[in-house]
């Protein structure tokens, strides 16, 4: 049984439809990534299952039990909040400490789990400071040891590494998931950083147009994604795209660029159907063999290099290669350049989805 | 860069002396002049030395006021009294209704809130006159005339408008994300107002309630029309200085001063709460 359940959920504001039957479930001690851009709802969904916004229909269950009629405090959730949210007139100690106390647990206690939970997330130097003193490190730490501190059953997580630096938002990334697994909680981890929620989750669910467009392991979402959307959202840099057609004369094919460019016989069913073609930077292949461009720009990022290409006919599209790559072409140089199946998908151009090869 | 920075200074003090002398000036004036006989503070030209006397305080303490046509009853103390007495009652009924009704007003969308929010806050538009006669006529019928509960009542008006809309704004300036934090964390809706709402709009609870507590006591029209000697404030106690045998200077001097002196106390020591921030950097802006 699932520790949390959301069934066709819907939230609008007035005509205002934010999202539209929402499906979801998670099971106990589950990293779920709910990942979408800004202004799709995920903040919203948050507040929904912690019970300070009231949906418009559909249910919320946690642990089998449908919540609408409980209020946030008896939800038993604990949720971190993207600005923070740290109690101003109390220092870091007491707001780290008001779950506990909320529970009714004695003194001792309170003691007890604040030192927990302030030593897990190495804030136990700064307790008595008040949030103002608190750098925004030390505040987005404050604010997920209030959340940790009652152990709740289900935690809640609103984009906490939003507001903190680059160099912290890293350490964080990679502390995190070692972190939420020892909590035990079920966790809800909302991000536009798909790198985060790459490395976060267990699933990632895709949160855009008000519905989940896809809901799978960070594998599944970047290897098969079920729309352009979804592929785009994905990967940096995103994914290259062209308008093409499947052609299935000699062989199922695309043409780009003047070049016929061989695709799984699998398509053959879908000859003559428009669609977009989609590689993504990695799968790019310089080579002796495939599509001829023109390297127009040739960007070093570290360990990838990537090149900005343009065929004969005009298109431009990118290719990251590894730096250590044997031979990186100069700009101005002409090469060929084929594609890995397994970064090439083919989108119906109607629908955006993803057609099965 | 030194040299500009220390004229800026010296720049600065002057404008803020004369500010000050500006604003202090008349009250200085006035303690002076109460330290003085009326015969003294008319005298021409004006002059500061004097030997200061008591008499104007003592005059006004006792009720006893003395002058050249005779012996005068004063009931300076019973006005200051029902002064203290209306000012505080009105302020504290006015916070109690309306820092919950600001509350509500800056949370909650409902039904008509704007228009209701308005139309209080429409009381201070209307004269004081206009309301006057009607409003005599119902104390009249209510029996409300020349009670304290009547001018309490009355000064809601001037009291609650106020509390209302300062209130307003600072808990529209809490971010609503800090009260869902503390009911998440296992608080009710009641214990969240009190713990979290409140205390982080108290610089804006403390601010109303001054100006409150000021316009309450400098109001005179309500309490000259609604209530009689017994149960008026210094504002309108103020106009039996105004004898047959002339006006006593000094008198008014003295009880000028004693009446600013609650205000005035009350401002300074709410002071603190007004300069101290607001949301003191909890949320990220």
């Amino acid at each position: 049984m699932s520790q949390l359940a959301i069934k066709s959920l819907t939230k609008s504001y007035g005509a205002f439809k934010v999202f539209d039957g929402l499906n979801l479930e998670a099971d106990v001690g589950e990293i779920v990534v709910i990942f979408g851009g800004s202004g799709t709802g995920k903040t919203i969904l948050l507040r929904l299952i912690a019970g300070v916004e009231e949906p418009t229909a559909g249910a919320i269950e946690i642990g089998g039990h449908d919540v609408s009629d409980i209020a946030p405090e008896h939800r038993g959730v604990g949720m971190a909040f993207q600005n923070f949210a740290l109690f101003p007139h109390m220092n870091a100690s007491e707001n780290i400490a008001t779950p506990l106390r909320a529970a009714g647990a004695d003194e001792s206690k309170v003691k007890a789990g604040v030192a927990k939970v302030a030593k897990l997330l190495k804030i136990d130097h700064v307790l008595n400071h008040s949030p103002r003193e608190l750098s925004n490190g030390q505040k987005q730490r404050t604010a997920l040891a209030r959340a940790l501190a009652a152990e709740p059953q289900i935690l809640l997580l609103d984009d906490p590494l939003r507001n903190v630096d680059a160099k912290l938002r890293f350490e964080m990334r990679l502390e995190l998931p070692r972190l939420l697994r020892q909590s035990g909680a079920t966790v809800l981890y909302v991000t536009q950083d798909y790198k985060e929620a790459m490395a976060l989750a267990d699933r990632i669910a895709v949160l855009a147009n008000g519905t989940f467009v896809q809901t799978a392991t960070p594998e599944d979402i970047y290897v098969r994604p079920a729309t352009l959307g979804v592929a785009r959202l994905f990967g940096d840099p995103s994914i290259n795209t062209f308008d093409t057609v499947i052609e299935t004369e000699g062989g199922t094919h695309v043409v780009l660029g003047g070049t016929r460019v061989p695709v799984a016989d699998g398509y053959r069913g879908f000859g003559g159907r428009e669609v977009i073609f989609g590689v993504r930077p990695e799968a790019v292949e310089i080579g002796s063999a495939g599509v001829e461009a023109e390297v127009i720009a040739v960007t070093p990022l570290n360990e990838r290099t990537v090149l900005l290409l343009q065929t004969l006919n005009g298109w431009e599209f990118l290719a990251s290669l590894p730096s250590s790559a044997a031979s990186i072409p100069d700009a101005g140089s002409k090469v060929r350049a084929s594609f890995a199946a397994v970064g090439t998908h083919i989108f119906d151009r109607q629908s955006g989805e993803r057609l099965h090869g | 860069m030194d040299h500009s920075s220390s004229l800026e200074k010296i720049l600065r003090s002057v404008a803020i002396t004369l500010v000050l002398v500006f604003f202090l000036f008349p009250i200085a004036w006035i303690f002076l002049m109460s330290l003085q006989t009326n015969e003294t503070i008319l005298r021409i030209p004006p002059s500061i030395a004097f030997t200061p006397i008591i008499d104007n305080y003592t005059a006004l303490i006792t009720g006893q006021l003395r002058t050249a046509a005779g012996s005068l009853q004063l009931n300076f103390m019973q006005n200051m009294f029902n002064s203290v007495l209306l000012s505080v009652c009105s302020v504290a009924l006015s916070l109690v209704l309306g820092v919950p009704a600001a509350y509500a007003f800056a949370r909650f969308k409902f039904r008509l809130g704007e228009d209701i929010a308005f139309t209080l806050l429409s009381f201070r538009f209307a004269p004081a006159l206009l309301v006057l006669l009607p409003l005599s006529l119902y104390f009249k019928t209510l029996g409300l005339t020349n009670t304290y509960i009547g001018l309490i009542w009355v000064y809601q008006l001037i009291c609650l408008p106020l509390i209302l809309w300062i209130v307003r704004g600072y808990f529209e300036d809490i971010s609503p994300d800090i009260e869902y934090a503390y009911r998440i964390a296992g608080n009710s809706w009641w214990k969240t107002f009190l713990k979290i709402s409140i205390p982080l709009a108290k610089p804006g609870i403390a601010a109303a309630g001054l100006l409150a507590f000021i316009f309450a006591w400098n109001n005179f029209v309500f309490a000259l029309i609604l209530a009689s000697a017994d149960k008026q404030p210094v504002t309108v106690g103020a106009l039996a200085f105004v004898t047959a045998s002339g006006i006593q200077y000094g008198q008014i001097a003295a009880a000028i001063i004693i009446s600013i002196t609650p205000t005035l106390a009350l401002a300074l020591y709410a002071q603190r709460y007004l300069v101290e921030g607001l949301s003191m950097g909890a949320v990220k802006g």
